[in-house]
């Protein structure tokens, strides 16, 4: 065993190492720094370095000792990056209402008097309320569950307990549920026009087979703002569906086709079929094609044959195209931006306002690692199905 | 068996792919309780016609029937034949046991009688103990079996049977030919097999039906198929043959003489055959060609050893004597025969039969 075979590993490992140079860079480092996002919470930590070493002693409750108070008043005489200090200002209002005119007024006491202990209540009388001190004890933790949180719509009340939002600040499990709600749709409606649609071109063969191929292939050919371009000219108020109908007299006035729920769920039906399609159709190949004969030998009728042989063998393809098509429904972006109206946003583009809109990371990432988790449990529902199927009853 | 009156008639039955004619004007019939195989090299028709038989295909020509009711207008579903496929055709998402309730359940029998039959048609096969399973978890031979299974639990008149055992190894292979000849004698079925291996034809039918290009060569017992070929085709398909090509010179109640092209000739069994031109063929199997020193017999020809090969139960030996070749089964024990030795061919007349040319 010898250096012929390590040689040989080592071969192996260099042909790969491309692969995972590029998983490592293009995909794990992106997710897990976006993951990261979504819990970091570094500003307190960073400007207020003294008090975050000694918050970890105090249990929030009781009156916080002397040491929290004199570590934050010499964090605050050691602080002179002002875009921290700012940045710090507002982690702490975002916990507590009132910080702002608090700490400003704390900030002047404390650069008159740049030695010795300063007594902070006498400076203002908020800072007799524990509750302050628990927020800045807390915005000194570098991880924080706040944006997770407030991607569901909860947050930690005054207490620490987790509480709901209030409904009016709650539009994010709306938009999520939302969100699974137009992919259910879009992956139903994909199914029922693909499962007809493969045992079609499993049927046929020659150049019909590459044809229908072809036909449903096609959007996959083309990019994905064009196709969507391409439904906002059919579907608008003067587009070709409403004037054809119109012209022939089977409609009054323009049905409204675009801009609506409607719109997004055809639009989004037809760009993600070959998804539908593809997994359909090779399962269908797989199928030997005489257990249809079989049936029919043995006395089953063409429809009951159907029910009892093909539908069940085609299930799988079926499952794995929903699965397929389900995860890439919840994170489509372009076509309800363009298709959709306010009503018909889907999470995606919440992440999107919150990455590029308010340049608010952690939301962006807390929003995403819910939509990761959303598509993983799928993931892991499907791949139990499919080893109690391989394994037998 | 339900069925009175089973036996199933081919009429004037032809199929055309395009211009491509695969069955051409066949008349056949089939008795009921026969075991008749359809054999030929592959191109030959024989699988279609027993998918016009299945109802799989329709016929472009002629009326197929069975006892007074024409069926080729019927779709398979209401023919109640067993088809046993060439490579099983079990269900791969059902257990052994719902694969071989399906046809029970597709014609509504009720579940206390279906456990029953399916129990006992498991039986049947020595499976009982796998109804559990699913097909891939069987062996090709168990999953045969199955397939047997479920082609006879609906108790169907007729069985057809799509080279069956072509996927399967020679012991397994054997095993199943006498098992499915013991199961045809025990049922009465009719059976319609379709077989390219002329030794599992020429073992398991009561008749052979051997095609050639859409037609039928010849239709006849498997002796009368082996020992009393009526065409060069069938003579050398069924078996191997030494042919011999001459004239026939003579021919009467004893026997008849043949001429042979570089002299000499061949005293033949007595035959019905007249050839026009006279020209005519002489079929010696290799198995009765005698080799010895002596010239005891009629035909008796010196010959030289030109190949000998050993195989286990006999010796192959290639024989040259100037004019032809032959082809020699050996007992391995009676001598040794090398490449080069002289040696003495001799065949009896009655081993000797007659064919066109």
């Amino acid at each position: 065993m010898s250096e012929t075979s390590l040689k040989g590993r080592l071969g192996a490992l260099a042909l790969v190492a491309p692969l995972v140079l590029f998983l490592a860079i293009f995909f794990a480092w992106p997710l897990a720094s976006m993951l990261k996002e979504s819990v970091s919470d570094p500003v307190g930590s960073h400007a207020f370095p003294l008090t975050a070493a000694v918050a970890g002693d105090w249990d929030r409750q009781s009156e916080p000792p002397e040491a929290l108070k004199q570590a934050f008043v010499d964090d605050l005489r050691a602080i002179d990056d002002q875009q921290l200090l700012g940045d710090a200002v507002r982690r702490l209002n975002s916990a507590q209402n009132g910080f702002r005119t608090l700490m400003s007024r704390t900030i002047r006491a404390v650069e008159e008097q740049p030695e010795g202990p300063l007594d902070l209540v006498a400076v203002d009388k908020r800072w007799a309320d524990v509750r302050f001190w628990r927020a800045v004890a807390d915005s000194t933790n570098p991880y924080t569950d706040r944006y997770l949180l407030a991607a569901l719509d909860y947050e930690r009340d005054a207490s620490g307990r987790i509480a709901a939002l209030p409904a009016e600040a709650s539009a994010n499990t709306a938009i999520l549920l939302r969100t699974l709600g137009i992919g259910a749709v879009v992956t139903l409606a994909c199914a029922l026009i693909g499962l007809p649609y493969a045992m079609l071109v499993a049927s046929v063969d020659g150049w019909k087979r590459q044809a229908l191929l072809g036909a449903v292939l096609l959007p996959l050919w083309t990019s994905l703002l064009v196709r969507t371009a391409a439904w906002f000219i059919l579907l608008q108020e003067q587009g070709l569906i409403n004037d054809t109908l119109m012209s022939l007299g089977l409609i009054g006035s323009p049905l409204p086709l675009i801009f609506n729920r409607l719109g997004v769920v055809i639009a989004m039906t037809h760009v993600l079929l070959p998804f539908m399609v593809l997994p359909i159709y090779s399962v269908l190949l797989s199928i030997p094609r005489n257990l249809m004969p079989a049936a029919a030998s043995l006395g089953a009728p063409p429809w009951r044959a159907f029910l009892r042989v093909l539908l069940p063998l085609s299930l799988r393809g079926v499952v794995s195209g929903s699965l397929l098509v389900f995860m890439t429904a919840i994170g489509y972006y372009i076509t309800p931006a363009l298709i959709g109206g306010a009503q018909d946003q889907m999470i995606s583009s919440v992440i999107a306002f919150y990455a590029i809109g308010s340049a608010n990371w952690g939301m962006a990432g807390a929003l995403g690692a819910i939509l990761l988790v959303a598509t993983l449990a799928l993931y892991t529902v499907y791949g139990r199905l499919s080893a109690d199927r391989a394994g037998g009853r | 068996m339900p069925l009175s009156q089973s036996n199933i008639r081919f009429e004037k039955v032809s199929k055309s792919y395009g211009t491509l004619r695969v069955v051409d004007d066949l008349d056949l019939m089939i008795d009921q309780g026969e075991f008749l195989s359809l054999l030929g090299p592959s191109g030959s028709g024989k699988t279609t016609i027993l998918m016009m038989l299945a109802g799989f295909e329709a016929p472009s020509g002629g009326t197929i029937s069975l006892g007074s009711q024409r069926i080729d207008p019927l779709p398979p579903h209401r023919r109640n034949m067993g088809v046993v496929f060439q490579n099983y055709a079990l269900f791969p998402h059902m257990s052994v046991a719902a694969n071989v309730a399906f046809p029970l359940e597709m014609r509504g029998t009720p579940r206390s009688e279906i456990e029953q039959k399916v129990t006992r048609a498991l039986d049947m096969v020595q499976l009982g103990a796998m109804k559990d399973r699913r097909p891939a978890q069987l062996s090709g031979g168990q999953q045969q079996r199955v397939a047997l299974a479920r082609a006879l639990v609906f108790e169907p008149s007729v069985v057809l049977m799509d080279e069956p055992l072509g996927a399967l190894d020679k012991q397994l292979r054997e095993q199943m030919q006498l098992d499915i000849r013991a199961l045809h004698k025990r049922l009465g079925l009719t059976i319609v097999f379709v077989t390219h291996d002329q030794s599992e034809a020429l073992t398991m039918s009561d008749r052979i039906a051997v095609f050639n290009r859409g037609r039928i060569e010849q239709i006849g017992t498997p002796r009368e198929i082996y020992d009393q070929p009526r065409s060069r085709f069938v003579a050398q398909f069924i078996g191997e043959t030494n042919l011999v090509e001459g004239t026939l010179a003579e021919a009467g109640d004893a026997g008849a003489t043949v001429k042979l092209e570089g002299g000499g000739t061949i005293r033949v069994q007595p035959s019905d055959l007249r050839p026009d031109a006279g020209r005519i063929l002489v079929s010696v199997r290799p198995e009765r060609i005698r080799l010895g020193p002596d010239a005891a017999s009629e035909n008796a020809y010196p010959a030289t050893v030109t190949d000998a090969v050993y195989h286990g139960d006999h010796l192959r030996i290639q024989l040259d004597n100037g004019a032809f070749g032959f082809v020699a089964k050996a007992d391995r024990k009676t001598a040794e025969f090398n490449p080069g030795d002289r040696v003495m061919v001799s065949f009896a007349p009655a081993d000797c039969w007659m064919l066109p040319a």
